[in-house]
């Protein structure tokens, strides 16, 4: 009997060690692919409604973006946040461009809208110029605090938000960094091809 | 950036932030500046994620240090302010980890292995029995030691 | 130096860090060889090739320095680091301060320590305490074993020789933050106590492959670990005392995952330096004192090394490169687990312990010492991985900072400082209260005196209570000194005819009291942010603080904004106390600011300032007025903290002295 208490008592550091290890290399693995990200931040906005937020201005002659808009709208939306004055924003834009091309028409099974993160309206408007203006919305949210309310910590972010009448509509995807065509396919398009 | 430790500093990636900030955002009373002062240093800063907001110069801290003033200001609690600053960055953003479920075991931490050390040593302190008597052979060798001596 | 250049070539130091490779290779594989057929001429190679193995990895540095201070910016590592207009100084010691560099100077310490054992001199039959040939040379090979393992590392993928084609004409300069003389000196020492860690290491391996019943080899090992302890000692000081004058936000430790990787080290270090006292004088917590012995090594291999995986979330993190985390993680699983391996196998054969413990003894204080510092490691630890852990288990992203480890990191030390102060009067064995409480009597009296006192000068109840019990440790060791002197005969009661051990015992603990003060101190520290032009006075701490002038400085590869501070006593008018000169500086070639604070060291407290930022404004007359924003601290007690660092390691250097003449002369005529 004391014999297996010191043998179970010897083990445990070499087991411990082994346990640390096995999380370790999935933690290595994880980086490598890209699915661990020790900086990471889970926004506990997934699966709720879309938050309060002030009613947010849009440039000259383009719609605005409100909780309002989230309420009336009938398809899917995606939210894209942005500035011009961060680098990987410009990454994104041609893949956005891409897909607001293949959205033109109103029955389309998603909507690109855009919050800019605390930006000046000209800067924001000679980068949407060039971009080729691919946001049917666009919010300005130049004090950053609609972008507070939406809990992002840095630009760009990407929300899905799936209509829902009761709420007025429910987040159900946020990603970080430069939306990617793998990105949209791995886990946009499962969202919306789920929809009825 | 308050990182200590140099050694690999060198590998530093972010520009460093300096703690020096302008006054003219500090509460006029020092009471209630001090009390936004530890509901900041309780809150982590997104942006460079090794410091507290109260500590970080990126913006977004700078955004959610107002924040804190305002909200104490209207006369809310520090732990509703901490509550809406998590309703957006989720317990991320707390320093001090709030105790549920998931960090049940990170609290508990001092106190289990305190008491698993004990218990181990209580195994040792129960065997403080009497050194057995010399063997007649142990005895023959010490006394012929003693003698050499 | 011209005529050196062909032989000290960076090919030069590339094939001399592979040979040294091939030298620890060997001085890991023969001489277990020859150990296993006995006396083999094999076994006499170790000390010659350990000494060859370091002769190599130095000259791989001289190749490193001289590459350097050419600008030889065709060397990938110095074309990152350095630049021409670097001050030359920093050249060299830039070059540790980088994953490639910093990983040679682990090799090179390792083989520096290697050569230590083996220049040390041997068992002799007039000297039986020293160390056995034998078991010198199965530890080399086990040390060889190890640097083996990191050289190939280095030469695999962290290769610091690495040319680079184009030849850039200038480098890229180094982190401003980093141009400091301590941060110069800060990673030698640190790795120095961690690596230095591996001897303690090779000793635990060495016993359980033995299976040894006696308790010699903790004799033979407690030097190698005080020294490696008082190096890592030395180096956390001097890494937090660089975070509190070179970083300029006040503070001096923020329980970033890269300084808890120091400090689990250091606290089952601690753990080893006391529990091996048990196992020499009592024959008790052998396999204990082999675990921690094993785990300190794997800590600092993990802290070492697992900060550079990119797996914890530190400001620290580099460039990651899978590979190299791999390798990094082989290398921890085949020394720190195979080890753990080997003590699972081989403890539960080790002789049980057929005496108990009194709680009420020296032992018994030990123990308990030993319980509160693997259970402050099992907290910092905890704290450490735990986010990581839940990320990579449950996808739930959480932060540990500063406030969970100050809430419970400070309860678990006011406890063991209780101890401390007893620990040292206690005897082994078996303490009677009757003879213990006249023993502590006096240093208990100066403690009860101070509670009024010490609550009425520190800010909180916390700081005052941890305070009172830093000032009970400091009055036990001093106490427990002057007793054992007044029970030395009459006539022989000078100072130095106490034993080393205990002069070196006592310093430690009253350099840990003398932290504790100051970290009770700078509690109640004080600071003001202001924004002020030339000739605005502020009030702080009862001082007067007059921002006088702001002046433009030029540094060898910086500009700079000097702003100059005088300070007096009681108000405008009354002595001048100091003049302090806070700097911003700008360096052109990063396009990066840093503060450069400017600190009055006094006994009591540390005078602080930073200056942030200058403003130029123009009033309607078209002049300009320019703003500076400074930050100004009052720190009580401030220096203490590392002071008390220093004495600590002091305490250590003095325990390593060569033993008093008395003592090996009785030992030579007994024999």
């Amino acid at each position: 009997m004391k014999l297996t208490r010191r043998h179970l008592l010897a083990a445990l550091p070499a087991l411990g060690a082994a346990g640390l290890g096995a999380g370790f290399i999935r933690m290595l693995h994880g980086l490598d692919q890209g699915h661990f990200d020790p900086r990471a931040i889970n926004t506990p906005l997934t699966g709720q409604p879309v938050p309060d937020f002030p009613t947010l201005p849009s440039l000259p002659d383009r719609p605005g973006l409100s909780r309002g808009d989230f309420q009336t709208v009938k398809q899917p939306v995606l939210l894209s946040i942005w500035a011009s004055w961060c680098l990987p924003c410009m990454e994104e834009i041609p893949f956005l461009h891409q897909l607001a091309a293949s959205l033109a028409d109103a029955t389309a099974p998603l909507a690109l809208w855009g919050l800019c993160y605390k930006d000046q309206p000209t800067s924001a408007a000679r980068w949407l110029d060039r971009a080729g203006h691919p946001f049917s919305r666009l919010g300005m949210d130049q004090d950053g605090q609609a972008a507070i309310d939406w809990g992002v910590s840095g630009v760009p972010e990407t929300f899905l938000i799936m209509p829902d009448p009761q709420v007025g509509g429910r987040i159900v995807w946020h990603g970080t960094g430069s939306l990617t065509e793998t990105a949209y396919q791995a886990h946009i398009l499962p969202h919306l091809e789920r929809r009825p | 950036m308050r990182l200590l430790f140099a050694l690999c500093l060198l590998f530093l990636t972010i520009p460093p932030s300096l703690a020096v900030d302008t006054p003219d955002e500090m509460l006029p009373d020092p009471a209630l500046e001090q009390k936004a002062q530890q509901i900041g240093q309780q809150l982590r800063c997104l942006v460079c994620q090794n410091e507290s907001i109260e500590e970080s110069s990126a913006p977004l801290a700078k955004d959610l240090r107002h924040i804190v003033r305002q909200q104490l200001r209207q006369g809310r609690a520090p732990k509703d302010i901490e509550a809406w600053m998590v309703q957006r960055y989720g317990e991320f953003i707390r320093l001090r980890p709030a105790f549920s479920a998931m960090t049940a075991l990170l609290w508990l931490m001092p106190v289990l292995s305190l008491m698993v050390a004990l218990l181990l040593a209580r195994r040792l302190w129960h065997r403080s029995a009497p050194p057995a008597p010399l063997t007649a052979e142990e005895r023959h060798t010490l006394d012929s030691m003693l003698k050499k001596d | 130096m011209t005529f050196l250049t062909p032989l000290f070539c960076p090919e030069g130091g590339h094939f001399a860090l592979a040979l040294a490779c091939a030298l620890a290779f060997m001085q890991g594989i023969l001489p277990l060889i020859g150990l296993r057929h006995a006396d083999s001429p094999l076994t006499a190679l170790t000390r010659p090739l350990a000494l060859s193995q370091c002769l190599a990895l130095l000259f791989a540095w001289a190749c490193l320095i001289i590459a350097s201070l050419g600008d030889d910016f065709s060397l990938k590592l110095i074309a990152e680091t350095s630049a021409i207009n670097k001050p030359w100084a920093y050249k060299i010691a830039g070059l540790w301060g980088n994953h490639e560099g910093s990983l040679l100077l682990w090799v090179t310490l390792l083989s520096l320590w290697c050569a230590g054992l083996a220049l040390l001199p041997g068992q002799s039959a007039a000297r039986p305490a020293r160390l056995p040939a034998r078991l010198r040379a199965r530890l080399l090979a086990l040390l060889g074993l190890v640097g083996a393992g990191f050289q190939l590392f280095c030469l695999t993928t962290s290769n610091p020789f690495l040319r680079l084609w184009p030849v850039p004409a200038d480098g890229m300069g180094m982190n401003p933050l980093l141009q400091d003389p301590g941060l110069a000196v800060h990673p030698p020492l640190l790795y120095g106590g961690y690596v230095g860690f591996a001897v303690p290491f090779a000793f635990a391996i060495s016993t359980l492959l033995e299976g040894r019943a006696d308790a010699l080899w903790a004799r033979y090992m407690r030097p190698w670990v005080i020294s490696a302890w008082a190096l890592l000692t030395l180096g956390i000081t001097l890494g937090s005392w660089w975070s509190y004058s070179v970083l300029g936000w006040g503070g001096y430790w923020f329980w970033d995952p890269v300084e808890n990787a120091a400090l689990i080290p250091w606290l089952t270090g601690t753990a080893l330096l006391h529990s091996v006292l048990v196992v020499e004088k009592r024959n008790l917590l052998q396999g204990w004192c082999l675990l921690l012995a094993l785990t300190t090594f794997a800590f600092s291999l993990s802290g070492t090394f697992l900060v550079r995986s990119g797996i914890l979330n530190s400001v620290h993190a580099f460039a990651n490169d899978p590979t190299r985390g791999l390798f990094i993680l082989g290398l921890l699983g085949l020394y720190g687990g195979g080890s753990l391996l080997l003590f699972a196998i081989r403890a539960p054969a080790l002789p049980a312990p057929q005496t108990g413990f009194s709680p009420l003894s020296r032992e018994g204080a030990l123990l308990l010492n030993n319980i509160l510092l693997c259970t402050l490691c099992a907290v910092v630890l905890t704290g450490t991985l735990y986010p990581p852990f839940m990320q990579l288990l449950f996808g739930r992203t959480l932060s540990v900072g500063k406030p969970f480890f100050d809430a419970t990191t400070i309860p678990l030390t006011l406890p063991l400082l209780a101890v401390m102060g007893a620990g040292m009067a206690l005897p082994w064995r078996q303490a009677r209260t009757d003879r213990l409480l006249p023993r502590l009597a006096p240093a208990l009296l100066i403690t009860a005196v101070s509670i009024l006192p010490a609550f009425w000068l520190f800010p909180t109840p916390l700081a005052a209570s941890a305070a009172l019990l830093a000032l009970w440790v400091i009055s036990a060791a001093l106490c427990d000194l002057i007793l054992r002197l007044h029970a030395l005969p009459q006539g022989n009661r000078q100072l130095h005819r106490l034993p080393r051990s205990l002069w070196a015992a006592s310093l430690a603990h009253i350099g840990v009291g003398v932290t504790i003060l100051g970290l009770c101190g700078m509690a109640g520290s004080q600071e003001r942010l202001i924004e002020a032009r030339p000739g605005t006075h502020t009030t702080l701490s009862g001082r007067d603080w007059e921002l006088t002038t702001l002046t433009a400085r030029h540094g060898p590869n910086f500009e700079a904004v000097e702003a100059h501070l005088t300070i007096r006593q009681h108000d405008a008018h009354g002595p001048l106390l100091a003049e302090l000169k806070p700097q911003i500086r700008l360096f052109p070639q990063q396009g990066q600011r840093t503060l450069h604070v400017a600190i009055l060291h006094r006994p009591l407290e540390d005078l602080y300032a930073a200056l942030g930022s200058v403003k130029e404004e123009h009033d309607p007359q078209g002049q300009s007025h320019y703003t500076a924003i400074l930050r100004l601290h009052e720190n009580p007690l401030a220096s203490w903290i590392w002071l008390g660092g220093i004495i600590m390691a002091l305490g250590g250097v003095l325990h390593l002295l060569p033993a008093r003449q008395r003592l090996t002369r009785t030992a030579g005529t007994t024999s």
